[in-house]
């Protein structure tokens, strides 16, 4: 069981060879790894990624898992490019297939969906919060769930989504899975609300009703997170049921 | 075995010489949690010390506040490898909160609104490595920080400064609070870098 891996043993630092290389928004790039005897993960974990220079000055950062759990030792992290950061430029603009990342992982026991809940899931994503709640996605279809999944996923504009094409393709075949996506800037035309960010009346109208007691997995930048999560407590979720996961306007994720 | 990462020269600043293994400087204040953040209203607010079955000593918003507070500077080092450096914040040290309590415990856990926990070992919180704060940069501390009033563990990475912190129960044996049971180090010294289950 891919938890196991957290428990007393040390979580050691891993070679993974980029294997694939997909741009999901002008920011935003996929990385694929192949990472022999990895350990395997649960949807919602991340890893450690460390970069070194020439000269042995080496920089950690924390990614999301993007891909389900497999036993191929894949891992897929998607890296959302910040203005002035360190590492995700060089993440998402100069790593080519062949290279070699250093991780360490998988990390975190609580932020995840396990294939085994039945019950409804309300997931919440600002921006590139929603590496997280992919994974979960991925591994819902990978494990024939039928839980009843809604995301509500709140972007700049329609140019900002991740994985559009695979959301509609999955959301397209399978009834309960539902995807609403928010724009807070651009909306595409004709879209029938006007741009803002995710209100109760929203909430209201996209989320699981809070007497289907779902768990809430909510994650993006801090300042949605707190409004995300008032929203969903205002609405009558029960506060227990509710995780989240943040990322600061520094950090390059959490 | 570290790898050269091709075409990675990376940003080095002096400031990172003083900083932890494998923590990098900011100066905005990240927020990590794990669920919704509790609003606690002041006159519902207490903290407590207990021994794990009884109350030992119980403080109102009111009589905590009349507690000598200090103001103390410190650095913060999160586990998520953010470090800020030269905090201020006013609190009550937990010598004080202990001075009066009689214990052969050796370990605590701190237990928060919204039943976060953390553990740590007693000689952690006291001879001033340890306070109960209620006030940042001058400003009453707010939610997301931990406000009304969090523990505040700067020798320790940042998850074992329990946010929206009720109270102490003293254990004479260890117990393993919320991240600690969920991967995290059991003790989280920044300076070994003790970051996840099973670091040296």
């Amino acid at each position: 069981m891919a938890g196991a891996a957290l428990f007393g043993r040390r979580v050691m630092w891993r070679i993974g060879t980029v294997v694939a290389l997909r741009d999901e928004t002008p920011t935003a790039r996929t990385i694929t790894l192949d990472v022999p005897a990895w350990p395997g993960h649960i949807a919602g974990q991340h890893v450690d990624v460390r970069v070194t220079a020439p000269d042995g000055y080496s920089a950690v950062r924390s990614y999301s898992i993007a891909s389900s759990p497999n036993s191929h030792g894949r891992v897929e992290i998607t890296v959302e490019r910040l203005p002035n950061g360190e590492v995700s430029p060089y993440l998402t603009q100069e790593v080519a297939a062949g290279d070699r990342l250093e991780l360490r992982g998988p990390i975190g026991g609580w932020f995840v969906w396990r294939a085994e809940q039945t019950e409804p899931v309300q997931l919440v994503a600002g921006g590139s919060g929603v590496v997280p709640l992919m994974a979960m996605i991925r591994s819902r279809a990978a494990a024939r769930s039928t839980a009843p999944f809604r995301l509500l996923y709140s972007v700049r504009e329609p140019q900002a989504i991740f994985y559009r094409d695979e959301f509609q393709t999955l959301s397209d075949k399978d009834p309960s899975l539902t995807i609403t996506y928010a724009y807070t800037r651009v909306t595409p035309t004709d879209w029938p609300r006007p741009p803002g960010r995710i209100n109760a009346s929203l909430i209201a109208s996209a989320a699981w009703p809070s007497n289907l007691a779902p768990t809430c997995y909510v994650c993006g930048p801090t300042p949605f997170v707190e409004s995300a999560t008032d929203l969903l407590s205002a609405s009558g979720n029960d506060r227990d049921k509710i995780r989240t996961e943040r990322f600061g306007s520094t950090g390059e994720r959490k | 075995m570290d790898i050269v990462s091709r075409g990675f020269s990376g940003r080095r600043s002096p400031e990172n010489a003083k900083l932890p293994p494998g923590q990098y400087l900011t100066t905005d204040f990240p927020v990590l949690s794990a669920g919704p953040t509790p609003h606690v209203p002041l006159d519902r607010w207490e903290f407590t010390i207990d021994d794990g079955t009884r109350v030992l000593q119980r403080w109102d918003w009111k009589s905590f506040r009349d507690l000598p507070s200090e103001i103390i500077t410190v650095d913060l080092h999160c586990v998520t490898r953010w470090s800020k450096l030269g905090t201020s914040w006013e609190g009550v040290s937990l010598d004080t909160i202990l001075m009066d309590i009689q214990t052969d415990a050796s370990y605590a856990l701190a237990r928060s609104y919204g039943d976060y926990t953390t553990n740590l070992p007693l000689n952690d919180l006291r001879n001033k490595q340890a306070w109960i704060a209620f006030r940042f940069d001058g400003k009453d501390l707010a939610p997301e920080h931990g406000g009304p009033a969090r523990l505040l563990v700067p020798h320790l990475y940042l998850w074992k400064s329990a946010k929206w912190v009720r109270g102490i129960s003293l254990m004479p044996q260890d117990k393993p609070g919320f991240w600690e049971g969920l991967g995290y180090h059991n003790y989280g010294d920044p300076w070994r870098e003790q970051r996840y289950s099973g670091d040296e």
